[in-house]
């Protein structure tokens, strides 16, 4: 009988990290400036010098904060997808993003009136995470068991509510904030900041750490409420908190970056193809494999047009999107077509 | 160990399901549970693994209130084979019943030798074993069935709740489920099994419970209870009583 042991999960984290590293390296030698590994290798040594500046002053910042955004994402779409017990399932889907993008794109139209800057925009992002989630558990879980059905009907509704908000928002104000709403909606790290990687380093480690401590609740979850209690899992109180952990997790990537969409959809899926759906095994794949994504398709993004930048969230739905197809067309997914 | 439901009482809404039902199941017994759809068998069940928390009276479990049992504790005491076996995910068949095993496992990491092993015995108790390394979204219904059956096994409860536990199995594998039933009986667990096979049922336990309208109107042996005039008022059809050989009844139509 085949199962998960410890040698196979040491063996796939490991492949995982050296892709991770693997990806680290290609962003640090790509950009618009060419640099040689050896320049990387010189900058990366030093603290001064044009290498070293652009090394450490650009392309570090960029990786890390790209590496910690895609493994928040992409950790979320699998915790959602087992809890909402729902493969297609993403990040996004409760919401927690509609209200996120609402927090940041508010202060990024109004902002200008209240003398607040660009810095204020991921903090008012953050506050519509947490304010959505607020309104989830009001909402979809009233009574001890949260049911998948109400959240995922609160989720959409409140992310067309956030939409058409947003519109409104993006209309009333001016072009170059029309602009940059929309580099908003469709994800983008050009504009983000590393003072903001500590908060993510801590949304990261809470929501990981809660998923990873129960995995294996996520695996029993697969049969239902009911079955998970009657295995002694006490389904009602790990939901919430897995809930509360993720959705947090969600709102600080959505607020560094806005909605970089795919990530959580198809690298969750990817995995468990390839790995099989043992979430003890998928949540930490899950963030080095949704890490290594995302700092690729950034280092597309930065690359790809030369002197200038295409938002993440394009090359994530380019290659995201045929990708998905490609998945839909396996067995894998044939849980859907039923 | 031996379940007491007393003066269970269950209300849906505003539409009463149970009405002061009271039933006791001993260790070595095997009890089925038997009426027309909608009579609150399902709903019974749920109230004996503690899915569902009754409005009045009380469900023990070896003297003890359900509510009073920590979870794992409980996981470990009884375990459940439901209705509806479907999940998103595809495990494998061997995943689905090493977890089983979680009631016993710490709470994180990796399964144990001894998982493993009460795994695959539970596997091939069920005749399964074959089917390990197969995803349940290849098995048929029947398949997955079985599939939770041995993972309720690999539980190691004292007492098993089965709803309907030989629905989507063919002849052979009936057979098969309800001689583990009563080999788990010999070894002194005790099992509630909700069937629509009279037949089936009168042959292999102990005590037939009947339950109409959420009251139970008979209880007792197969014989005592399968009698043609109850079973027209209970199921409003018309059957002849045969007797198998060993003694037991069967009901089979009349004529139509």
């Amino acid at each position: 009988m085949k199962h998960l042991t410890a040698r196979r999960f040491l063996a796939v984290i490991f492949l995982l990290a050296l892709l991770l590293l693997a990806s680290g390296i290609i962003g640090l030698v790509l950009g618009p400036s060419s640099l040689s590994l050896a320049d990387v290798v010189t900058g990366l040594s030093e603290h001064e010098g044009v290498a070293a500046d652009i090394v450490w002053r650009i392309r570090v910042p960029r990786i890390a904060l790209a590496a910690l955004v895609g493994a928040c994402l992409s950790v979320a779409g699998v915790v959602f997808q087992a809890l909402l017990r729902n493969p297609l399932a993403d990040p996004f889907i409760l919401g927690v993003s509609g209200g996120a993008a609402l927090g940041g794109i508010a202060m990024l139209s109004l902002g200008g009136l209240l003398g607040l800057g660009y810095a204020a925009v991921p903090p008012a992002a953050f506050a519509g995470a947490v304010l959505t989630t607020v309104l989830l558990y009001l909402v979809a879980g009233v009574h001890g068991r949260v049911s998948p059905a109400n959240l995922l009907l609160t989720g959409v509704v409140f992310n067309a509510f956030a939409s058409a908000a947003i519109v409104f928002l993006a209309s009333a104000a001016g072009l170059t904030e029309g602009a940059r709403i929309f580099l908003w909606l469709v994800g983008n790290l050009s504009a983000a900041r590393l003072d903001v990687a500590p908060w993510l380093v801590v949304f990261l480690l809470v929501g990981f750490t809660t998923a990873v401590a129960f995995s294996r609740s996520l695996n029993v979850l697969a049969l239902g409420d009911e079955a998970a209690e009657q295995l002694g899992v006490p389904v009602a109180r790990q939901q919430r908190i897995l809930l509360l952990a993720t959705s947090l997790m969600v709102g600080a990537a959505v607020s560094v970056a806005g909605l970089v969409g795919f990530v959580g959809l198809i690298i969750p899926h990817l995995l468990r193809l390839i790995l099989g759906p043992d979430h003890r095994l998928l949540v930490p794949a899950a963030a080095l494999a949704g890490a290594a994504f995302l700092v690729a398709c950034d280092t597309a993004a930065r690359t790809l047009l030369g002197g200038r930048e295409l938002p993440v969230g394009a090359i994530t739905a380019i290659v995201g999107g045929p990708l998905f197809l490609v998945l839909l067309r396996r067995q894998h997914l044939q849980v859907l077509a039923r | 160990m031996s379940l007491s439901i007393r003066a269970v009482e269950v209300a849906l809404g505003v539409r009463p399901v149970l009405r002061g039902v009271s039933l006791e199941v001993a260790p070595a017994e095997v009890v089925a549970l038997v009426g027309p759809n909608g009579a609150g068998k399902t709903t019974l069940l749920r109230v004996a693994s503690r899915a569902l928390s009754p409005d009045a009276g009380e469900v023990c479990f070896g003297g003890r209130p359900l509510d009073r049992w920590s979870r794992r504790a409980l996981a470990r005491a009884i375990a459940v084979v439901p209705q509806d076996t479907g999940t998103p995910f595809p495990f494998r068949a061997g995943e689905l019943v090493v977890m089983g095993r979680v009631p016993h496992q710490p709470l994180v990491g990796f399964e144990r030798k001894q998982d493993v092993d009460h795994a695959l015995l539970a596997l091939e108790r069920m005749g399964i074993a074959h089917l390990a390394d197969r995803s349940v979204f290849q098995l048929s219904g029947g398949e997955r069935q079985l599939v939770a059956f041995a993972r309720a096994l690999a539980q190691e409860p004292k007492l098993l709740l089965l709803d309907e536990p030989t629905a989507f199995l063919d002849l052979r594998h009936r057979v098969r489920v309800l001689s583990v039933v009563r080999a788990f009986a010999a070894e002194g667990g005790s099992a509630l099994v909700v069937s629509h096979d009279l037949n089936l049922a009168a042959r292999v336990c102990d005590r037939l419970v009947v339950l109409q309208e959420g009251a139970i109107v008979a209880s007792g042996a197969p014989e005592e209870v399968m009698t043609a005039e109850l079973l027209g008022d209970v199921y409003g059809a018309e059957v002849d009583i045969l007797t198998a050989p060993g003694g037991r009844p069967v009901a089979v139509p009349k004529a139509i």
